[in-house]
């Protein structure tokens, strides 16, 4: 109940800092509606339609009020509803993101716990390097070879875009996705492996462990019934933070990919001095970055039952 | 984030620590050396067009040439020079201020601290680039020094929240409580006691920043958001060459070979420094 206060408290003063922060910037959105040639008179008109005359407080108690009714404003560019167009973006950003991350789980989990088992054997350090590699390689150069090699040299998938119909054209679409989740998933295992053979080592290194062997509970056993759970907790974490700013730098690769996601939609919204699209945007984006945290921490507390008791005693 | 994740991480190649360090060294030298040689020195004029559009690498052009014609392998070597300037540039801003602000946090009030903690834990799952996208479109024009800048201010939410947790560490030990018995002021304790005491595992963290940066930097590019024409930064160099990557894929590849030797350095270094400069560790 008190994570729930935060979380509601922590939106808020988020709704507040990202109002700020967008009309404290430089530059006069009507201006970049009309362009250079402009007179007076149209931008006067232009910001009156965009409201973007009213005094600061005018605007932040609308802003506050419409988003307590669900209602992120409509865009200056294609005075379109904010929302709808977030909710268009999405069904590409939030499936590339959770595709991608489950792939990454996947490679990462195991590959991972061998690297740390078997840090001696040379797989286990040809795991570490790989994955030391893997942490240095940008994103979107790893979409571009990608893309050279499957889409340019092997002719096997589409190098990039979206079918217009979206997920109606489904086999378009999935196949349209495959390229830009493989791409994230390298990226997010490289990093997700170091933290998982990390943890691994910790309890590898741990008295629980030397004293269930020496009770003659088998290494596998042992490792399973009780280095699972603790090696887990600070796994999880890590995993809410880098599911989050995957969703977030989804950015980079929808546009090696030009996929038409919240990436992309941001991008656009910045270069056109769209503040309600960008705010609409950042504020969705640090909503789901506050609920996987939310969720993170509830997982860690399922668990590790001493996490529970922390909190009920302080 | 990966920074955390290295410093935390248990090292088992003490044998090859100093390895580790001369390969690092080595990597990010070769870097500095052709950076410094551009300054001076480069093969072809970065701007002229000496030779025939996007032709395949030869002995006159080692890397071949761009589609306007340019020696890419000049490009990529002045490019050297802008990762190196942004990675060093954004380090520091993102050191300065993420120290200071660390520092205040575990010095001040609790509520404050908590407030602050909150904030961070929300602003690190914010990638580098965005939080840098942002204070790019807030700086209204794109250049070298507003790139920096942005990266900076996104590094420092990193480094403030290591310094945070590093002296709330210190703090509890007994010879800061000694220190405080016997008069020292905060600004002493800062100085004597905490900065020495944190600065190993902080200057780990920024040789991590510099990569982050130059990552980051490279990625600003890309989108169009970074430094314009005539730096060449790897990120526009790439972006340029996605278009023409089935009539010269060399130009899709050599920048970007080059962009992760240099993190590869930086990292391997930062590796190889942890272990040098914490004992803990070379003991172990």
């Amino acid at each position: 109940m008190r994570r729930l206060a935060i979380l509601v408290l922590s939106l808020l003063i988020a709704a507040v800092v990202l109002f700020l922060l967008l009309r404290l910037l430089p530059g006069d959105p009507a201006n970049a509606l009309l362009g250079v040639g402009a007179t007076e008179q149209q931008i006067a008109a232009a910001r009156a339609q965009l409201g973007s005359d009213q005094p600061l407080y005018a605007q932040f108690l609308g802003f506050v009020g419409n988003l307590a009714r669900f209602d992120l404003g409509t865009s200056f560019v294609s005075r379109a509803a904010v929302l709808d167009e977030i909710g268009n973006r999405m069904s590409v950003t939030l499936p590339l993101t959770l595709l991608g991350f489950i792939v990454a789980l996947i490679i990462a989990v195991p590959l991972g716990i061998v690297a740390a088992v078997r840090s001696t054997r040379w797989y286990g350090a040809a795991i570490s390097v790989v994955s030391q590699l893997g942490i240095a390689i940008p994103v979107f150069w790893l979409g571009i070879l990608l893309v050279t090699l499957f889409a340019i040299n092997l002719r096997l998938l589409p190098s990039g875009g979206f079918p217009l119909k979206g997920w109606a054209n489904f086999g378009e679409a999935s196949t349209a996705m495959v390229l830009p989740v493989i791409t994230i998933s390298l990226v997010m295992a490289a990093s997700l492996l170091r933290y998982v053979r990390a943890a691994t080592l910790d309890v590898l290194g741990s008295d629980y462990i030397r004293t269930a062997r020496a009770l003659g509970v088998s290494f596998p056993e042992a490792l399973i019934r009780h280095g699972m759970r603790n090696g887990a907790v600070p796994v999880v974490s890590i995993l809410g933070i880098e599911l989050a700013s995957t969703f977030l730098g989804a950015v980079v690769i929808e546009r090696v990919f030009s996929l038409p996601g919240l990436g992309s939609m941001l991008l656009l919204a910045i270069q056109q001095r769209d503040y309600p699209n960008v705010q609409g945007v950042l504020f969705v984006s640090t909503l789901m970055v506050l609920l996987i945290g939310f969720a993170a921490d509830l997982l860690q507390r399922l668990i590790d039952p001493r996490l529970r008791d922390r909190t009920r005693t302080s | 984030m990966t920074t955390l994740d290295q410093i935390a991480a248990p090292n088992r190649r003490r044998r090859f620590g100093s390895l580790t360090l001369w390969a690092g060294i080595a990597l990010v030298g070769i870097h500095i050396a052709v950076g410094l040689l551009t300054v001076v020195w480069s093969p072809y004029d970065p701007s002229g067009m000496t030779g025939g559009r996007l032709e395949a690498p030869s002995w006159l052009h080692w890397a071949g040439t761009d589609r306007l014609g340019r020696d890419f392998l000049t490009q990529i070597m002045i490019g050297s020079r802008i990762a190196l300037i942004v990675g060093t540039g954004a380090a520091a801003i993102g050191a300065i201020i993420g120290v200071t602000l660390g520092l205040l946090a575990a010095f001040a009030t609790k509520l404050l601290d908590d407030a602050f903690a909150a904030t961070l834990d929300i602003l690190i799952a914010f990638p580098t680039l965005l939080i840098a996208m942002l204070v790019v479109a807030a700086a209204d024009t794109a250049n070298l020094g507003s790139a920096i800048f942005a990266l900076g201010i996104a590094l420092s939410a990193i480094v403030a929240r290591l310094t945070r947790i590093l002296t709330k560490r210190v703090l509890l030990l007994d010879y800061i409580t000694a220190a405080r018995t016997s008069g020292t002021s905060w600004l002493g304790i800062v100085f004597r006691h905490i900065l020495p005491n944190i600065w190993p595992t902080l200057s780990v963290s920024f040789a991590l920043q510099f990569g982050l940066a130059a990552i980051a930097e490279a990625s600003l590019s890309y989108l169009g958001l970074g430094a314009p024409p005539p730096n060449a930064s790897w990120g526009r160099l790439l972006q340029e060459a996605q278009g023409t990557v089935y009539t010269a894929p060399i130009g899709a590849i050599a920048p970007g070979i080059a962009l992760v030797s240099l993190v590869i350095g930086i990292n391997l270094l930062a590796d190889g420094l942890r272990d040098s400069v914490d004992p803990t560790r070379r003991a172990r």
